[in-house]
């Protein structure tokens, strides 16, 4: 047994016990964290991607906290029948500045990964209102109070900084005018183009649930409708080996 | 100290260790258990050069069998678009009248077309197509812009009311909340009522007929039959779109409507648009 034998050695010693122990810690260390700093090589370029703008990032709070994701995914696979009945199948990129992601395996509902402009904000309305109405068999519950509680964006300027913290790439312009963003995507009426400035062309602005005032739907709406938009599938080229 | 009891017959061999005179037995693992193990071991580390795995600074290695999901993807996307390439070619060139007379590309519409409906046209027309408040049923033979082959082609091509489609089908009723005065709005609504059903209150059916006359009948006709060159519904019929009780009804003559269906020329292949229309014409209302 040879070498093995000689373990008793170190058994015994606790000097050597406590180096070699440090050895094996550091290895397994560096084979589980040391990856995780090139992490960005996992990411496609892609043109298109962009920070949430504010009302955005509002409505995936409220998706996050109305645990949307418990029975709707985020990711479509790279296999022909997601592919045919979602779209292109999702890419790194887009759910990079998720946190935390919403790519998800529990499908009661379809993937909601590009869900973004295929339904008219009025049928988003009605959905959840009442999603029965439009999908009779649908099992999923009632959301019209979202539409009853207004929001204010009060700590949408904070938010935005948190996101920035974790590594959102937000310009100090976006968070300065985060509240006024905030205010002008839900609102046609308004001088919205600072924010289409900050955040490029994609950026939708409508009245989302046709209603006065910023409410929840009109939020949560804002952020369905620019799933899975942003990407310019026109200019990509999937990489084969991934 | 204790004593050391004797080794007995039948015992395992010991490990060797000992601390204060106890010994450690040493049943060692089955053979097969442990040989699977280190196959697997092996196993392991072969897959790992087999496909896809190692980290590296700018990339993961590829892995020596060439392997690719997305390549996986597009190869079986392809292939079964070659699969359907021919017939789907001729239901692309074929006049739209003659879908339905050849029994092949009938069928071959039919499914394909279904499969397009359950993707794209479900979640609103409904996934038996019987429709919603607001969203037309398309089992029925009642037709905002016509039921023939080529009037829903047109449709499913380029939409109702939206802005991304020029040709969209495009019509608009006035919101006659601010054009006329609340009782002869009321009227006009026991009017449409009576035109189908009962009204709600049957006193005002006469006044009414003359708002009507005035200002609806240019669109739905004398007779409320409709226009389909218009899409103005057909209000003698009893099948309502957004509802025939009088409180739709007075809500559609004071704020009118504005249903939109996308154009699906940019997301669906020709094919695919054919294949719908006539999945939709033969659903039972086709003309």
């Amino acid at each position: 047994m040879g070498i093995l034998d000689k373990h008793h050695v170190l058994e015994k010693n606790v000097t050597l016990l406590a180096i070699f122990a440090f050895l094996v810690v550091t290895i397994g260390g560096l084979v589980q964290i040391a990856p995780l700093f090139w992490l960005e090589n996992t990411i496609e370029d892609v043109e298109g991607m962009r920070p949430y703008t504010p009302l955005e990032l509002a409505g995936k709070d409220i998706y996050i906290r109305e645990g949307c994701y418990v029975c709707h995914s985020q990711m479509i696979r790279p296999m022909r029948d997601e592919v045919e009945r979602y779209g292109h199948y999702s890419l790194a990129a887009e759910s990079q500045y998720d946190h935390p992601f919403q790519w998800g395996s529990k499908r009661t509902g379809p993937d909601l990964a590009r869900v973004g402009l295929r339904y008219s904000d009025e049928w988003h309305v009605d959905h959840l209102r009442d999603p029965q109405s439009v999908v009779p068999e649908s099992v999923m519950p009632k959301y019209g109070f979202l539409e009853d509680r207004m929001i204010e964006g009060k700590y949408i300027e904070d938010r935005l900084k948190t996101d920035r913290f974790v590594g959102v790439p937000y310009t100090d312009e976006m968070v300065e005018n985060a509240l006024a963003d905030f205010k002008a995507q839900a609102d046609p009426d308004s001088d919205y183009d600072g924010l289409i400035e900050r955040y490029g062309e994609t950026v939708q602005v409508r009245n989302f649930d046709g209603a006065a005032g910023i409410s929840e739907a009109d939020a949560l709406i804002a952020y369905l409708q620019m799933l899975g938009t942003l990407v310019d599938f026109s200019t990509f080229t999937p990489v084969a080996s991934r | 100290m204790v004593k050391k009891p004797e080794k007995q017959q039948g015992d395992p061999d010991t490990t060797g260790h000992e601390w204060d005179g106890i010994e450690e037995f040493n049943n060692p693992l089955p053979r097969w258990w442990l040989w699977t193990f280190y196959a697997t071991i092996v196993w392991g580390i072969g897959y790992t050069i087999a496909y896809p795995a190692w980290p590296g600074i700018s990339s993961a290695t590829a892995g020596v069998m060439g392997w690719s999901t997305r390549a996986n993807v597009a190869a079986d996307i392809s292939q079964a678009e070659a699969a359907n390439a021919d017939i789907n070619a001729r239901l692309a060139a074929v006049e739209l009248t003659e879908i339905s007379t050849d029994p092949e590309l009938a069928g071959y519409a039919t499914s394909a077309g279904a499969a397009v409906f359950k993707t794209w046209c479900a979640q609103c027309h409904g996934s038996g197509a019987a429709g919603a408040k607001g969203y037309p049923n398309l089992l029925d033979n009642d037709w905002l812009w016509g039921g023939d082959i080529e009037a829903i082609h047109a449709t499913v091509a380029h939409g109702i009311r939206n802005e991304e489609d020029d040709d969209a089908r495009y019509s608009e009723m006035p919101a006659f909340g601010e054009m006329l005065e609340k009782e002869e709005i009321t009227a006009v609504t026991n009017y449409v009522m009576s035109l189908s059903g009962t009204p709600q209150d049957a006193s005002q059916v006469e006044a009414g007929q003359v708002v009507y006359v005035d200002n609806c009948a240019s669109c739905h006709g004398d007779e409320g039959l409709g226009d389909r060159d218009q899409g103005a519904p057909n209000l003698a019929d009893a099948i309502w779109l957004y509802g025939g009780d009088y409180d739709t009804v007075l809500e559609t003559v004071t704020y009118s409507r504005f249903g939109v269906m996308p154009p699906w020329t940019e997301r669906l292949t020709e094919a695919e648009i054919r294949a719908v229309s006539a999945y939709v014409h033969q659903l039972g209302g086709g003309e």
